[in-house]
């Protein structure tokens, strides 16, 4: 089994509800960023989600896109975020890393590559934001032939008739985005959202995680409450813009990790 | 390569929307649906007479088409060479080739019961086209265009405005063509029910590369009927610029199979195509890669960063190319070159003075081509460049290029 596998078992085992954190590689530096990852486990994230980041970031609201303009500006590569990982590895071995971010650069250092890289980094999934079911060729077959998830966005688009499709290939667990939009906009509520996790889990027995829109420890709490976990991006960027030292902002974290796990 | 095995250069994309290894739908999730939605209504539009009907009955009485061959008499004998033809798009209401697109994409979203448009625009030609065709009809309309670009194109800003448009300067990246698409995209997956993306040229994911192909290439059969009427046969070389590449597909398409006819694509080389990067020739100076939705050649670093482009003309401001575009140049059937920012003024000036035609920076890269090759060639060799522009809304760029104050009192 997978560190992600796992991790799921363990929540199952526990009761509890998965904590999903993303942060941006590199931003605002290589430096900053690497001690805000290796606090997280400790602040109670379970999974790490963590963005690579790319010029032209179209699922994104402002948030996230500043910050990925600040880590290429301080000089993040995807060379440079494989190396984060290695050096997370070398004190972690069992929370899950989950690379997020768009096609290009990865399609740029080639697929195989790519993989191979990945996985000896630590890396246990991807969710590439611009790789629908209809490209799975490109990189989804070839992640999971070389051991790696392929973790799908399934949002409100996404219809009865079209949901077996964006399961087929999934693994590791499905990322439902609560609203039509990009990250960091409109607020996410636990009624609308629990109807569509129940219509997703009626056709899957992967756990579904819901991400875009929840920035407090309630909103945390109350969206895991109707899933299997919840992931915040955004608002967790946003303390690290705003200049915040890493014992805040982990601290932040901590808060957003105990409503999760409160649910 | 296969190619040699290609009867036919008019039979893509294939059903994964792809031309060779280039297109594709590389979209987010949110997205996808409508993106399908969309190729199942345009492929039932495509066979739809009264589609059709509406499209000819507009193309006629609103934008003015068929637009004329025009024989570059005084041209002509000034380069010295071949015989030089111009297809004059830039004729059409609003001035450019922009409008040709954009009424089949509008009279799609209105059968699809969409009443929100929006789109991304660089020059402001495919911004002004859109907002025309939504007065039109009454549609709420929303323009995002780079904020560097909104300085550079005041008249057409102003003229969307008058037109009723919303006008969305985009302060992200550099501010030009790309950054405008990636908030159009933005704007698009929040408000994805109700709204339709108008895209302006022979890029994005499947199907637009080749729903705005196929509404564009218009222009080229208009001008193979054309050269027919006024040659008795076809054109030896055909020319037109190249930003995302919709006016040089709308004139290659229909010529794609008639293999004696040379075809050149004229991107934009800036201040030159080196290791500087400051030009906007994907093809010459670009590798293949993924953005907006389609694999094609893109500007790029090492590590699959997007670079910005640089050229004087908005319009060609665009680090990527159709795919369409990308597998033409593979496949070797066009030819694509770059011209330089002052080739271009060169060009836009010498057609002012020996054509009386102010034509905008974007064809002028075309006709600085031209005037490379034209006298070289033999005096029955006949060029047909797609003046796909006027240059009314360009006056201020040159005027500053060339040191002069236009607001001065004379």
């Amino acid at each position: 089994m997978g560190r992600i596998e796992d991790r799921f078992e363990t929540l199952r085992t526990e009761g509890r509800k998965a904590f999903v954190s993303y942060i941006m590689a590199g931003d605002p530096d290589y430096e900053t960023a690497l001690s805000v990852m290796k606090g997280l486990p400790e602040a109670g994230v379970d999974i790490i989600e963590l963005g690579q980041p790319f010029t032209d970031p179209m699922a994104d609201g402002p948030t996230i896109q500043k910050a990925g303009q600040r880590a290429l500006a301080a000089g993040q590569t995807l060379e440079r975020t494989l190396e984060m990982v290695r050096e997370f590895r070398k004190g972690d071995d069992e929370t899950p890393i989950v690379l997020m971010g768009y096609y290009n650069p990865i399609y740029s250092r080639g697929v195989e590559r790519f993989l191979s890289d990945a996985r000896d980094a630590g890396i246990d999934g991807l969710i590439v934001v611009d790789l629908p079911p209809e490209e799975d060729d490109e990189l989804c077959i070839p992640a999971q032939r070389a051991g790696i998830d392929f973790i799908r966005l399934a949002t409100p688009t996404t219809d009865d008739k079209r949901l077996p499709k964006v399961l087929q290939n999934t693994s590791g667990f499905v990322y439902y985005v609560s609203i039509t939009g990009i990250t960091g906009a409109a607020a996410a509520e636990a009624e609308d959202v629990a109807p569509e996790v129940a219509r997703i889990k009626a056709q899957t027995d992967l756990p579904v995680i819901v991400g875009f829109g929840i920035r407090t420890p309630d909103s945390s709490a109350a969206i895991a409450g109707v899933a299997d976990g919840c992931v915040v991006g955004s608002a967790i960027v946003a303390e690290l813009a705003a200049g915040k030292p890493v014992e805040e902002v982990l601290a932040f974290v901590r808060g957003l990790a105990d409503g999760a796990h409160r649910a | 390569m296969a190619d040699d095995l290609l009867n036919s250069f008019m039979t893509g994309p294939d059903e994964k929307g792809r031309f060779g290894d280039f297109g594709g739908r590389f979209v987010s999730e949110t997205l996808m649906p409508l993106i399908l939605e969309l190729e199942e209504r345009y492929e039932y539009a495509k066979t739809d007479q009264s589609f059709w009907d509406e499209m000819h009955d507009l193309w006629t009485h609103y934008v003015g088409r068929p637009s004329p061959l025009y024989h570059c008499a005084r041209l002509t004998e000034e380069l010295g060479g071949a015989k030089i033809y111009m297809k004059r798009d830039e004729l059409n209401h609003t001035g450019a080739h922009k409008i040709n697109n954009v009424l089949g994409q509008i009279i799609l979203a209105r059968r699809m019961g969409k009443d929100r448009i929006i789109a991304e625009t660089g020059a402001g030609q495919h911004g002004v086209a859109t907002a025309t065709v939504c007065a039109k009809f009454g549609l709420k309309c929303v323009i995002y265009m780079g904020a560097h670009d909104v300085e550079r194109q005041k008249p057409n800003v102003f003229r969307m405005r008058l037109l009723g448009a919303e006008v969305v300067p985009v302060t992200s990246g550099r501010g030009t063509l790309k950054d405008a698409m990636n908030d159009a995209l933005r704007d698009w997956v929040t408000n994805v029910r109700d709204t339709f993306y108008c895209i302006g040229t022979v890029a994005g994911p499947h199907p637009y590369p080749a729903m705005v192909r196929d509404f564009q290439s218009i222009i080229g059969k208009e001008a193979k009927e054309q050269m027919h009427e006024a040659e008795g046969r076809l054109p030896d070389t055909i020319i037109a610029a190249i930003g995302g590449g919709s006016n040089a597909m709308g004139l290659f398409y229909p010529f794609l199979d008639d293999k004696e006819v040379r075809i050149i694509g004229v991107e934009a080389g800036g201040k030159g195509v080196n290791e500087k990067m400051e030009h906007c020739a994907s093809l010459t100076g670009g590798r293949p890669g993924v953005l907006h939705g389609n694999r094609t050649y893109l500007l790029q670093d090492d590590d699959g960063q997007i670079l910005e482009g640089f050229s004087i003309s908005a319009g060609l401001d665009y680090p990527g190319i159709g795919p369409e575009h990308a597998w033409l140049h593979e496949s070797k059937r066009a030819e694509y070159v770059s011209i330089t920012d002052a080739e271009a003024l060169e060009a836009f000036k010498l057609c002012c003075a020996t054509e009386g035609i102010i034509p905008a920076l974007e064809p002028s890269h075309a006709l600085a081509h031209v005037m490379k090759i034209a006298p070289e060639l033999p005096s029955d060799h006949i060029i047909c460049m797609n003046m796909c522009g006027r240059g009314d809304k360009d006056i201020f760029t040159v005027a500053e290029a060339l040191g002069v104050d236009i607001s001065a009192p004379g």
